[in-house]
C-alpha cells in the first residue's frame, strides 16, 4: 500500500476521500444515537436511552417484526424464481422464451420504484376485481411485489456463477451414471451456493429496504418498518431512528464481517 | 449446452423458461399494461378513483370512452413539464457527478495491490447493505440549518450564518451521489480490472505519456462499464421519490415526488398513470443503450 | 513399455470377433456446419484407438457422440452389440476422462472417485474397496481426503482417470488426457497410461491433436480432417504408408514430387515427375493406370547422399541452401534445377564430425523403391 501512494497519490487522496463521503454520514447516525440530547446535533452527553425508548415503541416493533418476516420468505421465493431464472438464461438459450425473459429480467433492476409500484398496484386492484383475488392488500400482496424485483438480483448473481461453471463438470456425473435431477442436486447446486446465500442476502436487504413499492401495494394492518421510519422522519431528525439505524448498521457489519471471514478461510484452503 | 443435456431434460427446461417467464409477464410486464389503460380513463370519486372504459348506461349499451385528456393535461400544465426537465436535470448531472467521483475510486481500486481490492470493494458495497432510508436521514441531521456542516462551518469562522442547503437542489445532488455512487463504482471497476496491463504497455512503448495513454487506451477500453454504470444511475434517478422529497424543497419538483403527490394526495390514478407511461416511455432509450453494451460485456466474458 | 502391435494387418488381431464399438455412417451437423461427415469406424475389444486431427477436425464431436453428449444427426453408433445411437450418457456402458477432468470441487478425492459407483449394485464395503483400489491403481492412496483445488496437476489428472475407470466401463474415452500436463510429465504419463489400459484389458479410445502421442500409445489411430477419415491404420502404417496427401503431410515431414504414370508393372511403378527432372521408381500393389497424374512422397530419413553421376531412377541432384542442426539430426534443405525445394535428414553420429555437407555444396541423393510411397489423392 506505501508503495501504491508514493506512486499515485493524488489516485489515493481521491480514494479516501470517496471512503470519507460513503462513511461519515453512518458514523454521524451511530454517534448521535448515544447522545442524551433530543436534539440530535446538539451533544448532550452519552446515554443509550432512545434504545431503550426504541425497544418499548410498539409500532415500530410490529413493522419491524412484519419486515423481518416478508424479507425472509421474499428472500426465499426469490432465490427459487432467480435460480429458475438463471439456469434458464444460461443454460436453455435454444428454449422458447429466453430473449424475452432476458429482457423481462434486466428491467426490474433499473425500474424506478415508483412505476412498479403503481403498476402493480393498478394490477392487483384490477384482479381483485376480476376475480376477487387478492382480497385486498396486505403482506401477500407486498410478497409478490418484493419477489418481482429481487429476483432479478437474484437472477443476475447466479447468472454469473453459473455462466463461469464449468460445463463438463456436469457432464462428467452425467458420465458417471447420474441423472439428469441427481445432477442438479449432487454437483450443480452445491457449487452455485454460495451464490445462492449471496442471492438470499441481498433479496432479504432489499426487501427491509422498500419504502416506495410497499406504500403502493400494502393495505391497512401492513405498515412495514421503512413506512414507519419514513413517517417519523417526515415529521423531523429523531434520536431513536438513530438508535434503529445504528442497530442496523452493526447486524449488517456484523453479517459482513462473518461472510468474509468464511470467505478468507475457504480462500487460504485453496492456496 | 450439450444437446443430449436439452434433449434430456427437454420438458424440464420448458419448465424452468416457464415458471420465471410467466411470473414476470404477470407481475412485471401486465401491470404495465394497467397503467397504459388507467391512463386513459376518467378519475371519478370512487374506489378505485377511475372509471371504465367500457360502461354500461341505463338503456344496456355499452361504450367505449377514451380519455386522452390526462395526457393533454400533462403537456399543457407547465407543472409537469418542469417536473419531467427537473428529473431530467437531476438525473444528468448526478450521473455526471457519480461518473467524476466513482471512476477515479474504481481505478485507484483497480490499480491498488492486489489483497487490498477485496477489502477496499467490500467497503464499497457495505453502504449498499443497510438501509437507504436511513442513509437518505443521516444527511438530514448533516444539512439543515443547526446540523453537523454548518455547525462546523461556523465553528471554523468560514461563515456567519448557517447556510441553507437541506431543501435546496444541493442537498438532492448530494444525496443522490451518496446513494448511488456504488452503482457505477462497480460496474467500472469490473471493467477496468479486466483491462490488459500490457496494452498499457505497448502504448507506453510506442511512446504515449501517461495522459495519452489513458484517453488513448483506457478510457475507450472502460466504455462499457461506464454506459452500464451510468444508465445504473440515470434510470432510476428519473423516478426518485425518497431523496427529493427529504433532502429537496418545494421547488425541487421531479417525476417520482410528483407521482407520489398524484397518487397519495390527489388520488388521481389517472394522471398518476400518464406520469408513469410518460416515464417509462423516456427511460426506454437508456434501458436498450444500457442492454446493448451489457451484452457486448457478457460476449466479451465468455468468449 | 507397450510391444509393438500389429505391423501388417489392417485390422485389429481377430476379424471374426465382433468389433466392440462400430460407428456407422456417422454425421454430426451444427447448423450447416459439418462436424462429423458420414464416418464408419471399428473400434476392437482391448483396442488403444487414437483419433487424431487439427483442432476442429471433429474428433472431439465424434468422442462426445461415443459417450452420449451429442446425438448423431444420422448414422448409428453400435457398443457391445447393442445399438447406443440415442441413450442418454448415464445409460452407457462407457466413461469418459474430460480434458478439463472436470474434477467436482467440492468433494474429495475419495468421494470423487466414489460418485459413479452410487448406481451400482454394490455394499458400503464393496464400494470402498473399489475406490482404494483405484486410488491404488494410479498411486494416490494418501490423497483420499483432499479437495481438488489441493491437488497438482498430474495428481488431477490420476484422480480423473482412477474416477472413470471405477465403474469398469467397457470403454473408457478420453479427451487429449495429457493435454495440461507438462511435456516431461507428458511423457511419463503416456507409458502409465498405456501399461494401465494393458493391465486392465478395457478398450481405450483417446482424442489428441499431438501426433507423437498418438503415434506412441495407439495401437491403431484414425486420423480425421474436416470431420471425415482420411486414414485408420496402426501407427506404422500411418507413417510409412500414408495413403492420402493429407495424412502425409500430417504426420511427419515428407518431400511431395507431382508427377504422372509412365508405367505400372510387376508392383513397381515408374512415374515421370518434371521436379525431379527425371523418373521415379516407387513399390506399389495397387493399380495405376498409365498417364494418371499421382504425388510421390518420400521421408526425409529415407533420403541417402550417393556419389555424384551415376545416373538412373530415384535420383536427384541438386544445391544445399540451408542446414538446420538440430542435435541428434541436421536437416539439410536442397533445391533442384527444376525450383523444387526438397529435405532430408542425417543423424550426426559423431560429436565432432566435420561437416561434410556444407552450403552451396552439390549432392546427389538417392532413395529405396520400398521407401517411398504414391499418393492417388
Amino acid at each position: 500500500m506505501r508503495q501504491f501512494f508514493t506512486r499515485s497519490p493524488l489516485l489515493v487522496m481521491m480514494l479516501l476521500a470517496g471512503y470519507a463521503f460513503l462513511y461519515l454520514p453512518i458514523v454521524s447516525l451511530i454517534v448521535y444515537s448515544f447522545n442524551e440530547s433530543r436534539l440530535v446535533t446538539v451533544w448532550g452527553g452519552f446515554s443509550t436511552k432512545w434504545y431503550g425508548e426504541l425497544m418499548s415503541n410498539g409500532p415500530l416493533l410490529d413493522a419491524a417484526a412484519l419486515s423481518l418476516k416478508i424479507a425472509a420468505l421474499n428472500a426465499t421465493l426469490a432465490v427459487v424464481l432467480g435460480t429458475l431464472a438463471a439456469l434458464a438464461l444460461v443454460r436453455f438459450r435454444k428454449a422458447r422464451g429466453h430473449k424475452s425473459l432476458g429482457v423481462m429480467v434486466a428491467a426490474p433492476l433499473v425500474m424506478p420504484e415508483i412505476i412498479i409500484g403503481l403498476s402493480l398496484l393498478l394490477l392487483f386492484v384490477a384482479l381483485e376485481n376480476l376475480t376477487g383475488w387478492p382480497e385486498g392488500r396486505g403482506q401477500t400482496t407486498i410478497l409478490i411485489a418484493h419477489a418481482t424485483f429481487s429476483m432479478a438480483y437474484v437472477t443476475v448473481i447466479v447468472q454469473s456463477r453459473l455462466a463461469h461453471m464449468d460445463t463438463s463438470i456436469e457432464e462428467a456425473a452425467m458420465d458417471l451414471g447420474a441423472r439428469p435431477l441427481r445432477v442438479f442436486f449432487t454437483v450443480t447446486l452445491p457449487m452455485i451456493a454460495p451464490a445462492l446465500m449471496a442471492g438470499w442476502l441481498l433479496a432479504f436487504t432489499l426487501s427491509m429496504d422498500d419504502l416506495v413499492i410497499a406504500s403502493f401495494v400494502s393495505g391497512p394492518g401492513a405498515t412495514t418498518l421503512p413506512m414507519v421510519v419514513y413517517s417519523s422522519v417526515r415529521l423531523g431528525v429523531s434520536p431513536q431512528i438513530n438508535a434503529l439505524a445504528t442497530i442496523f448498521i452493526a447486524v449488517v457489519s456484523l453479517a459482513v464481517l462473518i461472510a468474509s471471514v468464511i470467505l478468507y478461510r475457504q480462500e487460504k484452503a485453496r492456496q | 449446452m450439450s444437446a443430449a443435456l436439452r434433449t434430456l431434460s427437454a420438458h424440464s427446461s420448458r419448465l424452468i423458461v416457464a415458471v420465471p417467464w410467466f411470473w414476470l409477464a404477470l407481475f412485471f410486464v401486465l401491470p404495465f399494461l394497467f397503467i397504459l389503460k388507467i391512463s386513459l380513463s376518467e378519475p371519478q370519486l370512487a374506489m378505485p378513483p377511475y372509471m371504465d372504459w367500457v360502461r354500461e348506461f341505463e338503456d344496456g349499451l355499452l361504450t367505449i370512452t377514451l380519455n386522452f385528456g390526462n395526457y393533454v393535461l400533462l403537456f399543457e400544465d407547465e407543472l409537469y413539464r418542469d417536473a419531467l426537465w427537473g428529473s431530467f436535470t437531476v438525473a444528468s448531472i448526478s450521473t455526471l457527478l457519480c461518473l467524476l467521483l466513482g471512476y477515479p475510486m474504481a481505478y485507484a481500486i483497480a490499480r491498488a495491490p492486489e489483497h487490498w481490492r477485496m477489502p477496499l470493494l467490500m467497503l464499497i458495497i457495505l453502504p449498499f447493505w443497510t438501509s437507504f432510508l436511513l442513509r437518505v436521514y443521516a444527511w438530514i441531521g448533516i444539512l439543515k440549518d443547526n446540523g453537523l456542516l454548518n455547525q462546523l462551518l461556523m465553528s471554523m469562522g468560514l461563515i456567519e450564518q448557517p447556510l441553507q442547503i437541506l431543501h435546496t437542489p444541493v442537498a438532492v445532488y448530494i444525496g443522490v451521489v451518496y446513494s448511488y455512487l456504488p452503482f457505477l463504482v462497480l460496474p467500472l471497476y469490473a471493467t477496468l480490472i479486466r483491462l490488459d496491463n500490457t496494452l498499457l504497455e505497448a502504448a507506453a512503448d510506442l511512446g504515449a505519456r501517461p495522459a495519452r495513454q489513458f484517453f488513448t487506451v483506457t478510457l475507450p477500453q472502460s466504455m462499457p462499464g461506464i454506459v452500464a454504470g451510468s444508465m445504473l444511475v440515470f434510470i432510476p434517478v428519473m423516478g426518485e421519490f425518497v431523496i427529493p422529497d427529504l433532502l429537496g424543497g418545494p421547488d425541487t419538483l421531479m417525476v417520482g415526488k410528483l407521482m407520489w403527490i398524484e397518487f397519495f394526495s390527489n388520488k388521481d390514478w389517472p394522471v398518476a398513470s400518464s406520469l408513469a407511461a410518460i416515464l417509462l416511455l423516456v427511460l426506454i432509450v437508456p434501458f436498450v443503450l444500457m442492454r446493448h453494451y451489457e451484452q457486448r460485456r457478457q460476449a466479451e466474458e465468455e468468449a | 513399455m507397450s510391444q509393438p502391435r500389429t505391423l501388417s494387418n489392417q485390422s485389429w488381431s481377430a476379424p471374426e470377433e465382433e468389433p466392440i464399438v462400430q460407428i456407422r455412417n456417422v454425421t454430426k451437423r451444427f447448423g450447416d456446419v459439418y462436424a462429423v461427415d458420414d464416418i464408419s469406424l471399428d473400434i476392437h475389444r482391448g483396442e488403444f484407438f487414437s483419433l487424431l486431427g487439427a483442432s476442429g477436425c471433429g474428433k472431439t464431436t465424434l468422442l462426445r457422440m461415443l459417450a452420449g453428449f451429442e446425438t448423431p444427426t444420422a448414422g448409428r453408433i453400435i457398443i457391445d452389440g447393442q445399438d447406443m445411437t440415442s441413450v442418454p450418457p448415464y445409460n452407457r456402458p462407457v466413461n469418459m476422462m474430460f480434458q478439463s477432468y472436470a474434477l467436482f470441487p467440492h468433494m474429495t478425492v475419495a468421494q470423487n472417485i466414489a460418485y459413479g459407483l452410487k448406481n451400482e449394485p454394490l455394499n458400503r464395503a464393496e464400494r470402498r474397496e473399489r475406490v482404494t483400489s483405484m486410488m491404488s491403481l494410479v498411486q494416490i492412496q494418501k490423497l483420499a481426503d483432499r479437495k481438488p483445488h489441493q491437488l497438482s496437476g498430474g495428481q488431477r489428472q490420476r484422480v480423473a482417470l482412477a474416477r472413470a475407470l471405477a465403474k469398469q466401463p467397457k470403454i473408457l474415452l478420453l479427451d487429449e488426457p495429457l493435454g495440461a500436463l507438462d511435456k516431461k510429465l507428458r511423457e511419463q504419463t503416456q507409458f502409465e497410461l498405456v501399461n494401465i489400459q494393458e493391465r486392465l484389458g478395457i478398450t481405450f479410445i483417446v482424442v489428441t491433436h499431438d501426433q507423437e502421442e498418438a503415434m506412441t500409445m495407439s495401437s491403431r489411430i484414425a486420423l480425421l480432417h474436416d470431420g471425415r477419415a482420411e486414414q485408420v491404420d496402426s501407427p506404422r502404417r500411418m507413417y510409412e504408408f500414408p495413403s492420402t496427401l493429407y495424412a502425409a503431410n500430417f504426420i511427419g515431414s515428407v518431400n511431395l514430387f507431382s508427377g504422372h504414370v509412365i508405367s505400372h508393372e510387376k508392383d513397381m511403378a515408374l512415374i515421370g515427375s518434371e521436379e525431379t527432372g527425371g523418373e521415379l521408381l516407387v513399390h506399389h500393389s495397387q493399380p495405376l493406370a498409365q498417364g494418371m497424374p499421382v504425388t510421390v512422397a518420400i521421408r526425409p530419413e529415407k533420403i541417402r547422399v550417393t556419389d555424384t553421376g551415376s545416373g538412373g531412377a530415384n535420383q536427384v541432384t541438386g544445391e544445399i541452401k540451408e542446414i538446420a542442426y538440430l542435435g541428434d539430426v541436421s536437416i539439410y534443405h536442397v533445391d533442384l534445377p527444376s525450383g523444387k525445394r526438397m529435405q532430408f535428414t542425417q543423424s550426426n553420429v559423431l560429436a565432432l564430425a566435420e561437416q561434410p555437407l556444407t552450403w552451396g555444396q552439390e549432392v546427389s541423393l538417392t532413395w529405396n523403391t520400398h521407401s517411398c510411397g504414391v499418393l492417388t489423392q
